[in-house]
């Protein structure tokens, strides 16, 4: 392996990588927060790329269907709070999980109805359209290059929101004990719908920017769901720097797995996952 | 509900089911076979679910283990003979639930849901990805187990109605092999760790063995749920151990009422019956193409409104017990 292609397989690895936490971060701070099992997560990435791809028809840009997108993104995951989740905060996990399955089915229907159920192509904007050459024959998609400073612009601003922010703090201490904070006179409930529709907006976001690369299809949602529940659980639950570091660490184990491995590389992060909980049952960086 | 009535009520239930050949066509026979597989499979999730408080994402791999042994044992233009290929695919579920166990047990919470996940998932990869069972398109078995004792058959398998017969009364069986169980002071046991397990381990039960016993039953059981439908539908793939089959059981169960063991059957019935009413076109026309959004926001509603699910409609309130049920 010469190192231009070593190279670019650690590119691809931190790109897949920056794009898994920005689902993930969502997801640890849904469950660490507010308790909640979000088996619907993969849908709501699924919702963005179809809204990246239907509005960019309409608009003629992706930028500006980006835009539009993270507010409807939003807007949806506060209804959803309010409508549903509200109800369910007091109950077994497993009623969540009941209903956010109810969900997906829901979600896919819905999705089948307004766009079909064929795949489609994203074009990248005329702008990032372009690839840095490497070698004579080798080079790197710059859009590529532009998601992973994007996805890591975002963890920064995360990082800003959740240390040094009023809310920030408001996160942290409802993560650490909801009774007391509610006790202090801090509205948890307001907490609680912010951070969903922070979640649901993230992950429509992760969706939209990886349309152009991926292309948008039906199955999108499923496959992303499960690899982030990986990754939350190996970075352990709530923690933001966590699922950092463990999409990290599955997107190097899954895109070097698919060229060393590739027999086996499907089963690769599964593995690490396995090995991870072994060792630490807890995940990586435990609350 | 008292104890007395539920039982008149289930013995009620399996009359209607014993009968229900005389009415039912092919096409229901067929699809209620299927149905009271599923319901050992739910009733054996229920186990860990409902009364272990093991809540686990990767029962599917039992499922599946039973149906590649039965189609890995059974030879290619004979019958295998289902005194020995049932055990033999009960004991390999038994073996890989005692070593995976010994591994997930140490995990508790959602982090147990997410390695039982990963261990059924890299099941689902050996057979998708290796030879072993004939990689993605899976293996077709062609002649379908034969059951005799002493020399004369005792059922026809490949006949529908013969094969309903054996799929109800091995559904009855691990109803009252589980009913039984949990009764019995192993059973209490379980219901202990569920409700405080410190409080077990400083009782001195070994909470650990009692769990992993639980854990290799719960498998056991989910062979055999397993090994019926591959004998049924007579081909198995890897879709079977897929998380999509993990998750739609564990609907079953919660959507029935996790912890009552009758509850799991009527998941079962209700998640598929539910599936094959919304989706028929005589009655609903062009609707029943969209019976996924009826489908999932019936769901929706019962994790509403139902705070016991199904089995809880006809139940009148009860005072919260330690255990929860």
């Amino acid at each position: 392996m010469d190192f231009y292609f070593f190279l670019i397989q650690v590119l691809n690895g931190v790109q897949y990588g920056l794009l898994l936490f920005l689902v993930a971060s969502g997801l640890t701070l849904i469950f660490g927060i507010m308790g909640i099992i979000n088996l619907a997560h993969g849908s709501f990435y699924m919702l963005g790329a179809y809204l990246a791809w239907s509005l960019a028809q309409y608009t003629g840009s992706l930028t500006a269907a980006i835009a539009l997108g993270v507010v409807l993104t939003i807007a949806l995951g506060i209804a959803l709070e309010q409508v549903l989740f509200r109800h369910l905060y007091a109950r077994d996990h497993l009623y969540q999980v009941l209903l956010t399955y109810g969900l997906i089915l829901v979600f896919d229907e819905l999705r089948s109805m307004i766009w079909g159920d064929d795949v489609h192509g994203v074009a990248v904007p005329a702008l990032l359209a372009f690839s840095i050459p490497l070698t004579e024959n080798l080079s790197y998609p710059f859009y590529r290059l532009a998601m992973s400073a994007v996805c890591l612009v975002i963890a920064g601003a995360l990082w800003l929101l959740i240390r040094h922010t009023r809310l920030g703090m408001m996160i942290r201490a409802g993560a650490s004990n909801r009774e007391m904070v509610q006790a202090l006179g801090i509205n948890i409930r307001l907490v609680y719908t912010v951070v969903f529709a922070l979640g649901v907006a993230l992950a429509g976001f992760a969706g939209m920017l990886a349309a152009p690369v991926s292309s948008v299809f039906p199955s999108m949602g499923g496959q992303v769901l499960i690899i982030s529940f990986v990754v939350v659980v190996i970075g352990g639950i709530g923690s933001v720097w966590g699922a950092l570091a463990a999409a990290l660490l599955i997107g190097m184990a899954d895109t070097f797995g698919k060229v060393l491995v590739p027999e086996v590389s499907a089963a690769i992060v599964y593995l690490v996952m396995a090995a991870v909980l072994l060792w630490r049952p807890e995940g990586l960086f435990k609350r | 509900m008292n104890r007395r009535r539920s039982d008149i009520a289930l013995a009620a239930a399996l009359l209607a089911l014993a009968l229900f050949p005389l009415a039912g066509s092919t096409f229901y026979l067929q699809l209620v076979t299927k149905i009271m597989a599923m319901a050992i499979f739910a009733m054996s999730l229920d186990l860990l679910v409902g009364y272990t408080g093991l809540v686990s994402l990767g029962h599917a791999a039992f499922f599946g283990i039973a149906g590649y042994t039965l189609a890995l044992l059974s030879p290619q233009y004979e019958a295998a003979n289902l005194w020995t290929t049932l055990p033999a695919a009960m004991a390999a579920c038994a073996m890989f639930a005692l070593v995976t166990g010994a591994l997930v047990l140490r995990t508790s919470g959602i982090y147990f849901i997410m390695v039982t996940l990963a261990f059924a998932q890299m099941a689902y990869f050996v057979f998708h990805d290796t030879a072993l069972g004939g990689g993605s398109d899976g293996i077709y078995i062609y002649v379908k187990p034969e059951m005799k004792l002493a020399g004369r058959t005792l059922l026809d398998l490949g006949d529908l109605g013969q094969f309903y017969d054996l799929v109800l009364i091995l559904m009855t069986a691990v109803y009252l092999f589980l009913r039984r169980l949990l009764g019995s002071p192993f059973g209490r046991a379980l219901a202990g760790i569920r409700a405080n397990e410190q409080r077990m381990r400083s009782l001195g039960f070994p909470t650990f063995r009692y769990k992993l016993a639980a854990y290799v039953i719960a498998g056991a059981l989910a062979g055999i749920s397993g090994y019926l439908a591959a004998l049924q539908f007579g081909f198995v793939n890897p879709e079977i151990l897929s998380w999509h089959n993990s998750g739609i059981v564990l609907m079953m169960v919660i959507l029935g009422g996790m912890g009552t063991l009758h509850g799991a059957i009527i998941g079962a019935f209700a998640l598929v019956l539910l599936q094959e009413v919304l989706a028929n076109q005589a009655w609903f026309g062009e609707a029943a193409k969209h019976w996924q959004l009826a489908m999932g926001v019936l769901i929706v509603l019962v994790a509403l409104f139902l705070p016991r699910g199904l089995a809880g409609l006809g139940a009148r309130p009860r005072k919260a017990s330690a255990d929860g049920r």
